[in-house]
């Protein structure tokens, strides 16, 4: 009788369903994985070392680059460490926005997520959909920071500017003739915050299109009711966060366990699945699509009332960590000094350790800052939730067939420069 | 939120009595650091003890102080942290715990009390050369195959050793030493407490 072997093969590195540059090897018995190990590092940038050698500002930009899909979040949790360091009162405007940018990213993430979830396991449609969503958030993104992704927006202290007022138009071209532009610029004739708010409008009609397309959807339900399956017990151990230890039925949710900047102030729910499976895990982001868009909604209407709630300074006045006024620094000699020695040396953070965590779209997004008092940070770690996820595959993978290995990669959301960092 | 972190030094002081070797409160978190020799005893305790139940290693990070403070520096250089989070009391701690031996730093691995530790420790062997005993796959996880060198440690220079390229005439790529200059735009300066403040001048 011939000798049977298993079989072993790679997933990756350049697989289009493996979310970027993930080499995973997988063996296995007829088609049924046995064992399955992921091999990342091929995007590794030693974020956390480069930081080690910029200002505590320069590192803003690089957090962008880890978690490409939801780079608001990533610096969020940088900056929130740096103003614990400091012991820094963020503006309760700047608060609203963070909050507010916060739940567009997760919208933007979790958006990303369905879609290619889908792609990858035979859902053409889906992307289509979400990739038209996207586009409108996008477009915040770039009206309040300049940039589509890669936004740098928040400074320790605040955030970088006040939103604009009105929003970019579309101009013809010969690609978009004056039809097509009236219809885009349609709702960008007023400020960011009405466009925004148009847009949390239109979206739960959105989301139950998506619903309409995978929740009762029987080939979607085959390929992920039952799939990887984790245990409240060993989500905990295998360090699950956000979703997807949600979905296995554990309810954790950061922003409501230990809130930071105005997450007490603001009303939603947190979703939480029962089975512990891929389509609980999908469940659970939708539903955190419709609370974020509540979210957003509300801070709206909070940062609209420009009478004496919702007005103010958007990045605290201490000199120390944040530029004065353009307009000072040309006028005033002290301002003058300040704007140069922030932006030549940098500001000094006293000497000392912080942990800061956020719920970050795909879960615990924490950043651990140590300070010895100098004008660049001595360690930074940055903890990604992804990379506990991925450490979990072969136990998620075990004992299923060969196909489910795309399903499972999907679920944990993987994006690889916020696990190889 | 004081109140609770409050109760919690009380619960570790109890529990753990003279295990601690140092415990303290800044900036609403609390620090335990622990001998290397109890180090996984007291984890284990953390985990399982009734007013204790950290149920989750959220993170486990080594950390190089050789060069802390620009030489002000005088006990061990290598420590792993590990930040803990019990999900049913709903508070965090760092627990650190450092190597005793600087030119070979060892410490017991945590993987059988938390599985998230497993890529975690690979993850500080790597990148700081902390061996971690008992490791099932102590693996290089980050770095290229076959990196030599522990890429975080405070003397391993940003540029790296080595730079890799397609040498044309063997066909085929080729590892030479690098051939940038390292180069530092904005120097590390740490200044004298109150500098710059308006009274100090």
């Amino acid at each position: 009788m011939a000798e049977i072997r298993n079989y072993t093969i790679n997933f990756g590195p350049q697989h289009p369903a493996a979310h970027g540059v993930l080499r995973l090897v997988l063996e296995l018995d007829g088609e049924v994985i046995v064992r399955a190990d992921p091999h990342i590092g091929l995007l590794h940038r030693a974020t956390e070392k480069l930081a080690e050698t910029r200002t505590w500002l320069q590192t803003v930009p690089y957090l962008d680059r880890l978690d490409y899909v939801s780079m608001m979040c990533n610096e969020h949790a940088y900056v929130m460490a740096v103003e614990k360091l400091l012991s820094v009162e963020v503006p309760i405007r700047a608060q609203y926005i963070r909050v507010m940018m916060d739940e567009v990213t997760r919208i933007l993430n979790h958006l990303l997520n369905i879609g290619t979830h889908a792609l990858d396991i035979g859902a053409m449609t889906m992307v289509l959909y979400t990739f038209r969503e996207r586009e409108d958030l996008m477009d915040v993104y770039e009206a309040v920071s300049g940039a589509r992704l890669h936004a740098a927006y928040y400074r320790p202290g605040g955030v970088y500017r006040d939103l604009p007022d009105r929003m970019p138009q579309y101009e013809v071209n010969k690609f978009k003739n004056a039809e097509t532009v009236r219809r885009l610029n349609e709702a960008r004739q007023g400020s960011l915050l009405d466009f925004l708010e148009d847009f949390t409008n239109r979206f739960p009609t959105y989301v139950d299109e998506y619903e309409t397309l995978l929740t009762d959807n029987r080939i979607w339900k085959q390929r992920t009711v039952g799939i990887g399956v984790v245990s409240p017990e060993r989500a905990l151990a295998l360090g699950f966060t956000g979703p997807m230890l949600r979905g296995s039925g554990v309810e954790w949710d950061l922003r409501k366990k230990q809130p930071y900047e105005v997450y007490d102030r603001v009303d939603f729910d947190v979703p939480v699945g029962v089975n512990g499976d891929c389509y609980d895990r999908y469940l659970v982001r939708i539903e955190e699509m419709r609370q974020a868009n509540r979210i957003v909604k509300q801070c709206i209407d909070w940062l609209r009332n420009d009478s004496a709630k919702g007005a103010g300074p958007v990045i605290t006045d201490n000199r120390k960590v944040a530029p004065p006024s353009r307009e000072k620094m040309k006028t005033g000699m002290e301002d003058l000094i300040h704007h140069f020695k922030l932006f030549t040396e940098g500001m000094h953070v006293p000497p000392g350790e912080a942990y800061a965590a956020i719920e970050h779209p795909k879960g615990e997004f924490g950043v651990y800052a140590i300070s010895d008092g100098g004008n660049k940070p001595y360690r930074i770690k940055l903890r990604s939730p992804g990379f506990p996820h991925l450490a979990a595959t072969d136990e998620m993978a075990k004992g299923h067939m060969i196909a489910d290995a795309t399903a499972i990669i999907g679920t944990i959301d993987l994006v690889l420069g916020d696990t190889d960092r | 939120m004081a109140s609770r972190l409050e109760s919690l030094c009380q619960n570790l002081q109890t529990v753990l009595g003279d295990r601690i070797a140092g415990i303290n409160t800044a900036l609403g978190e609390v620090t335990l650091e622990v001998a290397a020799e109890h180090y996984l005893e007291v984890a284990r305790t953390l985990r399982d003890h009734p007013d204790l139940r950290f149920e989750q290693l959220v993170d486990l990070t080594g950390v190089d102080y050789s060069t802390w403070g620009d030489g002000a520096w005088k006990g061990l250089r290598f420590a792993a942290v590990c930040h803990l989070l019990s999900v049913s009391r709903n508070v965090r701690l760092r627990l650190r715990a450092f190597a005793a031996d600087d030119g070979f730093p060892v410490l017991p691995s945590l993987v059988q009390l938390w599985n998230s530790a497993n890529w975690y420790e690979r993850e500080a062997f790597d990148l700081y050369g902390i061996l971690f005993e008992g490791h099932p796959d102590l693996r290089r996880i980050l770095t290229d195959y076959g990196f030599v060198g522990h890429p975080f440690r405070k003397d391993f220079p940003i540029s790296g050793h080595v730079e890799m390229r397609y040498d044309p005439e063997q066909r085929r790529v080729v590892y030479q030493p690098v051939t940038i200059e390292p180069r530092e735009v904005t120097p590390r300066i740490i200044r004298e407490e109150n500098y710059g403040d308006a009274e100090h001048g």
